[in-house]
């Protein structure tokens, strides 16, 4: 009895100390339907929890031992009508709940492109989503707008009313992109893609920030999300353009990317526009080769033994580059399966599959570097659990 | 992050060097002193009282069942003095680190905390705890002299231990990892977590968890095959049922385990890239194979607290269990579902809609079979005579706290809900909610429920009642605040806070903390004080509840050997079966009961176990090696150990049971 007076009290003390229970009123249209979906949720077990509870204090009251009033069958203990409805209760229930969540999981799925901005308001024929790419870094998040050519650190904004698309990755651990009073959270992680659509319904600045502990400057790991109208969203991004940090371009991004906590809002007025997909491919380096190109050798087969020349530029090893040698296993190759000779050979032999020049980042000379990711590209990368 | 850097590796010592000792922080230096000084105490103290050989005989080396139980036990209660603390440093950090404010962690040792806190409750703290319950009842409920393999029982124990010893050590040597207590790659591996932290995690598991499976065998083979004659499956008692339950899903999961955790050391020993981001390794990868493993885990570790409910509200109650079939089945379907949810602890890495919903699915159903066992208790009330001992108070607070947490977690299952929960403290909040509300409970009930068949004494109830208390006031003070703070967006592991609006919330929790604090206190008052009131408090009955299962048929505390003569089973209740046809102790006819003897391998196992671990851990190459060596060596010689059973002579159980006559005909005449 205690427990459920407490209970009772509590949203009204959450009322009292006029705390913002942002998951509860959001500003974001995806936020707000996943907002209704706790509450119809919560209701439709509540139907059967609060009977519950109520016959729990009722029974343990009414049939406490001192009340010799009360009935006592000490051998009955079976009933096939209450057995039916102790199963079928729940049952139903699961069934109702089971129904919505997998109509809501389909039409909330963070990779389905808005079909609304808001409950009254659909999205236009031809819209075209503000697109976002977002990169995790230790400890603080990047922005970039490919479609203005600008890039943002700490910071972030988008035209309320606008469908954003996200396209998010991470260039050491996971992180979890989570912008409350927009949308629900997905997380960023390195070497994949993963990707949200939401839209900012009101003016504001919000908060976001990483909800997947990435380390030891993770409480930093923060950000303003600011809903501005189109009007300010454009003097926003002329404000980026006229930002003083110079062209976010790879070697800066290098620079950026190592550990460092509670970084300044920073401008870059330009940006590599292949960087996004030189982070995801995990090429930022000069001389690595993308994943998407080493999945494009793969699905042809793979080189033989020229792989072995390879390997040095699949490894991600930033902290050897930097001179801080790793401590723990080395790179190890495996030569057991052919000869010095044949490897020595194989590694001065022009390199070629099916008799086509390869390209990727990373070969020896005679080969000329390309500063871009290949145009062989595989599908949108996208983290299976298949 | 520090990034890696160079660390000399001596062949001596390996990385182990002055600086590896935590000098320079006065909370571990003081936590040391205090260890240090009451480990000196213990120590004197047992030499003092030539308590050693005592020990060494009676309870290092025995195999008996039950002195194993109490250890598991013992154990459990010392870590999960570790495990609170822990739990207390965080609260005060949280409610402290606000308006500029620092805390007085720094992150480096925040974030071990939150780590160590996690794994020392799950795996050092629940896990003996419920297998020091089942270890100790089952084989008393099922009418078996021990467990199938008391040798293996006794090595289980000690490598349990030995995990335990190595996540202890980490405290004063080196460090623990700063991962979170699943310790997702990428981070955990050597790249970003370079130093000692996750391989003392990996190894303190690695060590554990042979104990855990072998246990699990151990306790299932006892079950499928030393049943007393008569005891069908569907006569079993639910407690057993449960058991049966647990230990198959700890046969089938910790398995997962041992070889996820044992890719991570590859990954971080030897380079290899299972869990790396690039050269085709896969994060994810990780995430899944852990979780097929944590899912079931927590079953693992309810399961028996359902069944610890279900033995009490028979008991307290004075009625036949409702639905003992249904109970027996919810009890199964739970077990195989178990193993197919376990992608809900990660909607959010972007899975496909069809994928989230189907795991949302199974997730739910999940409360189905648990929905049934709740009513099946609330049935079993209905028309009872409720006597209010602590472990129906226990009871009934479960089921009330039990049913908001189940619900909070229902709506976890739905994964565009859980997009907007996911990591919050509302997550916390829920799980804290099952399992304090749900095992914590659980097993405080079965302390106090089994504490008399044990030791010959009850609890003290005034202590007892005080302890219950506290902990469900303290829970609800503890979690309710982050139920909130989780629906106002606030995610876990913070360590520092901007808004200043959340700052009552989390004073709040703190306050709970502190009462739950209250509630240890008490039940060690109560412990003690127990011990002081033991004559008052004696149990000469066997029966001290008027309960119904066969574990109440022997003394208190049983005879080594259990029962004299194997009972013979006709229902499901078999004691209150007994009493009810006028059941007549046998008394003569008794003949010799052959029985293990003790030995001391299995603590010699665990010892090289830990040395092992150690050397892995520092890179000490040679007494990795060495401690191998003898591992397999004492393995090996143990098994040309034919000197390993004896018999009770016949008069000695003869005096044993003349002495129990004696005392329940004095109950009868007194």
């Amino acid at each position: 009895m205690r427990r459920l007076r407490f209970l009772a009290v509590l949203p009204l003390l959450a009322v009292l100390c006029g705390c913002n229970l942002v998951v509860l009123h959001p500003s974001g249209d995806i936020a707000a339907q996943q907002r209704d979906l706790i509450v119809i949720s919560t209701i439709l077990m509540l139907l059967i929890i609060i009977p519950v509870m109520i016959t729990t204090v009722l029974f343990a009251w009414k049939y406490r031992k001192g009340n010799t009033e009360a009935k006592y069958e000490p051998d009955w203990h079976h009933s096939t009508k209450l057995e039916l409805l102790i199963w079928s209760a729940p049952l139903l229930i699961i069934i109702c709940l089971g129904a919505l969540t997998w109509i809501a999981t389909h039409l909330l799925d963070p990779y389905r492109p808005l079909d609304r901005i808001s409950p009254t308001q659909q999205v236009a024929a031809g819209t075209k989503p503000l697109e976002v790419q977002v990169v995790a870094l230790d400890w603080k998040w990047l922005f970039i707008y490919p479609e203005y050519g600008v890039a943002t650190l700490n910071e972030m904004a988008a035209p309320v009313d606008r469908p954003i698309t996200f396209s998010l990755t991470a260039s050491s651990v996971m992180n979890s992109f989570f912008v409350p009073a927009l949308a629900g959270q997905i997380y960023t992680m390195p070497g994949m893609e993963t990707k949200l659509h939401a839209v900012i319904n009101k003016a504001g600045t919000y908060r976001g920030f990483s909800a997947n502990y990435s380390g030891a400057g993770f409480t930093h790991m923060q950000f303003e999300f600011k809903g501005l109208s189109t009007a300010d969203f454009d003097g926003w991004v002329a404000g980026v353009k006229a930002g003083k940090d110079g062209a976010l371009t790879r070697q800066v991004y290098l620079q950026l990317e190592r550990p460092s906590e509670k970084v300044p809002v920073h401008f870059y007025p330009t940006v590599d526009p292949a960087l996004f997909k030189a982070v995801v491919n995990m090429c930022v380096e000069p001389g690595k080769m993308c994943s998407s190109d080493m999945m494009a050798l793969d699905a042809k087969g793979g080189l033989g033994l020229d792989s072995a020349r390879s390997m040095l530029s699949l490894t991600y090893d930033k902290y050897a580059r930097r001179g801080s040698t790793v401590f723990g296993g080395q790179q190890t190759f495996v030569v057991g399966l052919c000869a010095p000779e044949d490897l020595s050979a194989a590694a001065s032999a022009p390199l070629s599959v099916g008799g086509a020049r390869v390209i990727g980042g990373g070969q020896p000379a005679g080969f000329t570097p390309i500063s871009a990711p290949s145009a062989v590209q595989l599908p949108t990368l996208r983290p299976s659990n298949i | 992050m520090v990034a890696p850097t160079n660390v000399p590796v001596s062949p001596i010592f390996g990385r182990l060097t002055l600086e590896s000792l935590p000098f320079h922080e006065p909370i571990l230096v003081a936590t040391f002193a205090v260890v240090a000084t009451g480990g000196i105490v213990v120590l004197g103290l047992l030499t003092y009282f030539r308590l050693w050989g005592y020990l060494w005989k009676e309870w290092f080396t025995s195999v008996d069942h039950k002195k194993i139980g109490i250890m598991y036990m013992v154990l459990g209660i010392i870590m999960l003095l570790r495990g609170f603390a822990d739990a207390v440093m965080m609260r005060l950090q949280q409610a402290m680190a606000f308006n500029g404010s620092d805390g007085y962690l720094p992150a480096h040792h925040y974030d071990q905390v939150f780590t160590a806190h996690g794994v020392i409750m799950i795996f050092f703290v629940a896990m003996p705890l419920v297998t020091g319950l089942m270890n100790y009842v089952v084989p008393l409920q099922i009418g078996a002299r021990d467990v199938s393999f008391p040798f293996l029982n006794n090595f289980s124990f000690w490598m349990t231990v030995g995990g335990a010893v190595l996540i202890m050590m980490s405290l004063f040597i080196g460090e623990f990892a700063k991962t979170g207590w699943l310790a997702y790659p990428p981070l955990s591996g050597i790249s970003y977590s370079p130093d000692v932290g996750v391989d003392y995690y990996i190894w303190g598991l690695q060590v554990a968890g042979v104990g855990t499976t072998l246990s699990g065998v151990n306790l299932i083979c006892t079950i499928v095959k030393m049943r007393a004659p008569g005891m069908t499956m569907m006569k079993m008692p639910v407690f057993t049922w449960t058991s049966l339950c647990t230990n198959v899903l700890i046969v089938a999961t910790f398995p997962v385990l041992t070889a996820v955790l044992a890719l991570l050391s590859l990954d971080r020993y030897v380079g290899t890239n299972f869990f790396t981001s690039d050269l085709g390794g896969s994060p994810m990868l990780y995430v899944n194979l852990i979780w097929i493993w944590g899912h079931p885990e927590v079953y693992i570790l309810v399961l028996p607290a359902f069944g610890i409910f279900s033995e009490v509200t028979s008991t307290f109650t004075g009625k036949r269990l409702f639905g003992y079939t249904s109970m027996v089945y919810a009890t199964v379907v739970i077990t195989i579902l178990s193993y197919l949810v376990w992608l809900h602890h990660f909607f959010t890495m972007g899975s496909g809609a069809s994928v989230n919903s189907f795991f949302g699915i199974t997730t739910m159903i999940i409360s189905i079979p648990t929905g049934a066992k709740m009513f099946n208790w609330l049935f079993t009330m209905y028309r009872g005579r409720i006597r209010f001992e602590v472990p129906m108070m226990y009871t009934v607070a479960f089921m009330l706290t039990f049913a908001v947490g189940g619900m909070t977690g229902v709506l976890l299952a739905v994964p565009p809900a859980d997009f907007v929960l996911h990591n919050s403290l509302f997550l916390v909040a829920h799980f804290h909610n099952v399992i304090i509300g749900g095992v914590v409970f659980g097993l405080f009930a079965g302390i106090y429920f089994w504490f008399p068949k044990a030791f010959g004494f009850r609890l003290d109830p005034f202590w007892g009642k005080m302890s219950f208390w506290f902990w469900l006031v303290g829970y609800w003070f503890a979690f309710t605040p982050l139920y909130v703070l989780g629906l106002m967006g606030v995610t876990r592991r913070l360590r520092v806070f901007d808004d200043p609006s959340l700052q009552i919330w989390f004073q709040i929790a703190a306050f709970g903390a502190f009462l739950v604090a209250l509630g240890i206190l008490s039940f060690i008052i109560q412990i003690g004080v127990s011990i002081l009131k033991r004559d008052q408090l004696r149990d000469t009955t066997g029966d001290p509840w008027d309960a119904r299962t066969l574990e109440w048929a022997t003394s208190s505390p049983p005879p080594d050997y259990n029962f004299a003569f194997t009972p013979v089973i006709h229902d499901s209740d078999a004691w209150w079966d007994m009493k009810k046809r006028g059941y007549k102790r046998p008394l003569t006819g008794y003949k010799p009961i052959h029985m293990p003897k003790n030995t001391g391998t299995g603590v010699l196992l665990a010892a090289c176990s830990v040395a092992m671990g150690f050397g892995l851990i520092w890179y000490m190459w040679w007494l990795a090696a060495l401690s191998f060596i003898a591992l397999v060596a004492i393995a090996i010689g143990h098994t040309f150990n034919y000197n390993r059973d004896f018999d009770i002579p016949a008069d000695v159980v003869t005096r044993t049971e003349e002495e129990r006559t004696r005392l329940l005909a004095s109950q009868v005449n007194a």
